[in-house]
């Protein structure tokens, strides 16, 4: 199309950066290399055990939970033709917390050891979408973003029940902590949740390129146009959700990046949503990840979580995006 | 063969059994006052709105197109339009060519030169007057090179001057064996350009044919309810209310 984009070689770069800077950053400094080929290899040493067994897992997690993030962003904002849109708004992050916050206090998927939160947490988001795609019916935006804001409400309901009879205070505790959302501690299995409703909500979202670009001109040109409007406006729903829902379950509530990282990047790929998709994805795995080796530089003693630095910073650039719109509307 | 017809098309109440015939090389212009049923007429042509009755192209059944056959052959350019995101003049109208799944970059240069805005093809959207705007959704028509052009009021809100060169273009793109249905408020615009005129009121067509046909004081009265002064023999012609 006319505007050419040159910006995802320059994000695959930093992206490569940033993983091997996470690789190395720790508090026991090892040899990255020396640790990769040992672990590939097989060779019980303490850098295989350091990079493979940790700081592998916590940074291919954080990587694909940013990726998930930011083009669930991308593709909410297009498809609702509003920059203000977020992931939470489908309802899949509370209904992931309910889920996952089920497995703390009824003890389901026992079997299922450190992945029951996980599945627990997918499932959650899952119903949390069905209910929230039933409620919205045609996919239209103002109706998903009520429909979202009515499952949010009932689920963030019910996670207070869950909270308020927690049978006792350390499972609490670690509800209250896994909330916060994080990628440390999380081990290898959860990528396999993760990267398939990577995979799975990537695609279904990419073939919705057509109708996110001709939606920039409204829902009228668009169907005028041929696209199935409702149809491909739930597809991209239901795509984001997988995506919101696996990250939330595995790691978490991180906030702000699905709705930051897209903004920062329009104006490199001339303002087109179905150009912003790719480019947000990499992106928001970049940010993701420096934010997680931020958080191990703090000389804290115990973690700042994650999620809670990505809030702090996102924010005030919320609010100032918040103050720029309402400049431009008066 | 018509390049359009329609036979008694009816919409909920809003349009009550409507037939028109449109053939290649004219304008036939919708005229009648608000809530007539104009839009919802275009809106049924281009299938966005369901219909019961008969839509025909060159004697095939519209039902039997599928959404994306009947956006070749058919381009809307609705009441009002505007870009969500500041994108380029070209990028506007390089979504024209959404209905054929290509960017094909002959018929996006064709239309920016059909609508006069290839000096302008990199600005944003967002920075153009209202008049270079309007010309920028009609190129973005005109790229998807639709054999039936439905244009709903494209000179609402425009200056004397672009709305001469919006029914230029339309004229033009009729001119080679298109055909193009225009809904109008300016009814001496209405008698300078179209070939054919259909009267809507409350969704019936009150009177179809020649402008000579159909702008009578008389007719205009009845439908509008305001004395109307009608000159066609003048160039160009004048219809004003009195």
């Amino acid at each position: 199309m006319a505007t050419k984009i040159k910006i995802i070689p320059w994000l695959i770069v930093t992206l490569a950066l940033v993983t091997w800077v996470s690789l190395g950053q720790g508090s026991v400094p090892v040899s990255v290399l020396q640790g990769l080929s040992d672990w590939f290899n097989s060779i019980s040493s303490n850098e295989a055990l350091i990079i493979g067994e940790i700081r592998l897992p916590r940074t291919l997690l954080a990587l694909a939970v940013g990726a998930a993030l930011g083009m669930s962003g991308a593709a909410l904002q297009g498809l609702l033709r509003n920059p203000l849109a977020e992931p939470g708004l489908v309802g899949a992050s509370q209904g992931a917390a309910l889920g996952a916050a089920s497995v703390f206090y009824f003890g389901i998927f026992a079997n299922a050891g450190p992945l029951a939160i996980t599945i627990a947490g997918l499932l959650g988001a899952i119903v949390a979408l069905l209910l929230m795609l039933s409620l919205s019916g045609t996919g239209r935006p103002s109706l998903v973003i009520l429909a979202g804001l009515a499952i949010s409400t009932i689920a963030g309901a019910a996670l207070a029940v869950v909270l308020n009879f927690a049978p006792n205070p350390y499972a609490m505790q670690e509800l209250v902590f896994w909330l916060l959302g994080s990628v440390s501690n999380r081990g290898l299995d959860s990528l396999l949740i993760l990267v398939p409703a990577l995979i799975v909500g990537g695609a279904i979202i990419l073939t919705q390129r057509p109708l996110l670009a001709a939606l920039s001109l409204g829902e009228q040109v668009a169907a005028s146009m041929g696209m199935a409007v409702n149809r491909g406006s739930r597809l991209v729903v239901l795509g984001t959700a997988i995506l919101v829902g696996a990250s939330v379950s595995v790691a978490g509530n991180i906030g702000f990046v699905g709705l930051l990282v897209p903004h920062l990047l329009r104006p490199f790929t001339g303002y087109r949503p179905d150009q912003l998709l790719i480019p947000s994805a990499l992106a928001g795995a970049i940010l993701v990840c420096l934010a997680d080796i931020f958080v191990r530089l703090l000389p804290f003693g115990q973690e700042l979580k994650l999620g809670v630095l990505t809030s702090l910073l996102g924010a005030p650039l919320f609010i100032w995006l918040v103050i720029r719109e309402s400049k431009r509307w008066p | 063969m018509a390049l359009i017809s329609t036979e008694s098309l009816t919409i909920d109440k809003r349009v009550k059994g409507l037939s028109i015939e449109l053939h290649r090389g004219e304008v036939l212009g919708l005229i009648g006052p608000n809530g007539a049923g104009k839009s919802t007429f275009l809106h049924a042509l281009v299938g966005i709105e369901d219909y019961i009755g008969k839509i025909e192209s060159d004697d095939a059944d519209l039902s039997g197109f599928s959404r994306t056959q009947r956006a070749r052959l058919i381009g809307l350019q609705p009441q009002t339009v505007s870009s969500t995101w500041p994108i380029t003049v070209k990028d506007v109208v390089t979504l024209g060519r959404i209905p054929w799944g290509d960017e094909d970059d002959d018929a996006i240069n064709q239309a920016m030169q059909l609508a006069g805005i290839s000096d302008f093809e990199d600005r944003r959207v967002d920075h153009l007057s209202g008049g270079e705007r309007a010309r920028v959704w009609l190129a973005r028509v005109l790229a998807g090179q639709p054999q039936v052009f439905l244009a709903d009021e494209p000179v609402a809100n425009l200056d004397i001057h672009y709305q001469l060169s919006v029914m230029d273009v339309l004229k033009d793109y009729a001119a080679q064996q298109h055909g193009v249905i225009v809904a109008l408020h300016d009814l001496s615009l209405a008698a300078r350009y179209c070939d054919k005129l259909c009267l809507l009121k409350e969704g019936e067509c009150v009177s179809i044919g020649s402008p000579a046909e159909v702008l009578t004081e008389s007719l205009l009265h009845s439908v509008y309810g305001v004395e109307v002064d009608v000159d066609l023999n003048r160039i160009p012609p004048v219809v004003l209310p009195k």
